[in-house]
């Protein structure tokens, strides 16, 4: 089981010579085995790994966390989606009043894009999860609805050998006291539980957090606290915001690093990283 | 035992911000959450009780309706949500821990999740002021 990160920037693609070690391109990553390769979430990250998509593989699999455009906005740029011969199956979290077809489609439409999302060539099936178990390929999946605006989950990949959840936004410090320190209380909780490897939303500082509470992210500490609870191995820091150049990211997690208490080994998610938990 | 539905979770939260005393319940009706103004209608602290069983708090209180005669638990809002998972509301008295009598509304809604499924229930007490009797 490999696990690629093609992109890790938070809300808006940033490339420059600011944040050329991190990487601009937002959400996505997949997870791979053998040949067999599995894509959480389609942000700009998804346009690097058109090339790199093994052509004899006919069935893709898209698993999108949420429809925020940071998570879809490489979509009409992934060729797979353009092949006729390839059969897609989109994943993501259902709402309670429009279908997923329907909330897809106010991107992949003009004036946004120029090509309807029901005119792609590919074989294009839609999936709506929630509260979900399924398997696809090698891999079991689980997705929970977690704590961020708008209909969205976390997921839990179950391979062979390891366990990879994925959680690039997320919010379960949301309310008066900050995280409830209780299992069962803390949203996203069965999805990381005991993982081997976390990738999770780290946006912001703590201080940056105070001032953007609802926002729907976390803080570095809070994700550390949440990796902490739920007891995983490791957790790569994501969804890096913006704002924060490679300098201010290095800066941010040495200062959090040397106040920080026990805590699970964390480092930041940078664009290309290839992590094998075979 | 599996973490709660991120709508408990999230109800949990915002009760937790509110200066009105509010109860949340499972879909048995277990307490599984109350405020801090909802510990000076208890007399207990969550801290102290964690989660306490239906048969246990719901004894606590002895209703009344407008005309003194008590209440049967089938008549209470909370009760009737937990039964048909709508929204309910009814002025009553109960008896504080003093011993006083209070005029008190209570407005209960179910937690039904995005998937349609219900979660379990909230109540919020509304103590009448002396003018509004």
């Amino acid at each position: 089981m490999k696990i690629k990160l093609w992109g890790v920037r938070g809300s808006i693609p940033t490339t420059g010579p600011d944040t050329e070690c991190y990487g601009g391109n937002t959400s996505c990553v997949t997870v791979s085995h053998n040949d067999y390769v599995l894509v959480l979430d389609g942000g700009t990250g998804i346009r690097q790994l058109t090339g790199n998509y093994y052509p004899e593989n006919k069935r893709v699999d898209i698993l999108l966390t949420h429809l925020h455009l940071d998570h879809i906005q490489g979509l009409g740029f992934f060729s797979p989606l353009f092949d006729e011969s390839k059969e897609i199956h989109i994943w993501g979290p259902a709402s309670s009043s429009q279908s997923l077809f329907s909330r897809l489609s106010r991107y992949l439409s003009p004036p946004l894009f120029p090509v309807l999302l029901r005119d792609l060539p590919c074989k294009l099936q839609l999936h709506e999860i929630g509260n979900s178990d399924f398997e696809t390929g090698p891999f079991r999946i689980q997705s929970n609805y977690i704590i961020h605006p708008g209909p969205t989950v976390g997921y839990r990949v179950t391979g062979k050998q390891a366990v990879f959840t994925f959680i690039p936004d997320h919010e379960p410090s949301l309310g008066n006291k900050g995280m409830i320190k209780e299992k069962k209380w803390v949203s996203g909780f069965d999805l990381a539980r005991e993982a081997d490897l976390l990738l999770h939303d780290a946006q912001f500082t703590q201080q940056e957090y105070q001032l953007r509470k609802g926002w729907g992210h976390s803080s570095i500490d809070d994700a550390c606290l949440f990796a902490s609870l739920a007891e995983v191995k490791k957790i790569l820091l994501s969804h890096h915001d913006p704002s924060h150049t490679d300098a201010f990211l290095d800066d941010m997690f040495a200062s959090f690093k040397k106040n920080a208490g026990s805590m699970p080994p964390a480092i930041l998610a940078k664009e290309g990283l290839e992590i094998d938990m075979s | 035992m599996a973490a709660y539905e991120i709508e408990i979770i999230l109800n949990r939260q915002l009760a937790d911000c509110l200066s009105i005393p509010v109860f949340i319940t499972d879909t048995l009706g277990n307490l599984i959450f109350y405020n801090e103004p909802a510990e000076k209608v208890l007399g207990k602290r969550f801290e102290e009780t964690g989660e306490m069983p239906v048969e246990e708090w719901s004894t606590i209180f002895n209703p009344l309706d407008e005309d003194g005669k008590p209440l049967s638990p089938g008549e209470l809002p909370l009760v009737k949500t937990l039964r048909d998972e709508f929204p309910y509301h009814k002025s009553f008295k109960i008896e504080s821990l003093k011993g006083e009598w209070q005029n008190i509304s209570v407005t209960s809604y179910p937690i039904i999740s995005r998937e349609g499924k219900f979660l379990g229930a909230v109540a919020i007490f509304w103590k009448i002021k002396q003018h509004e009797n």
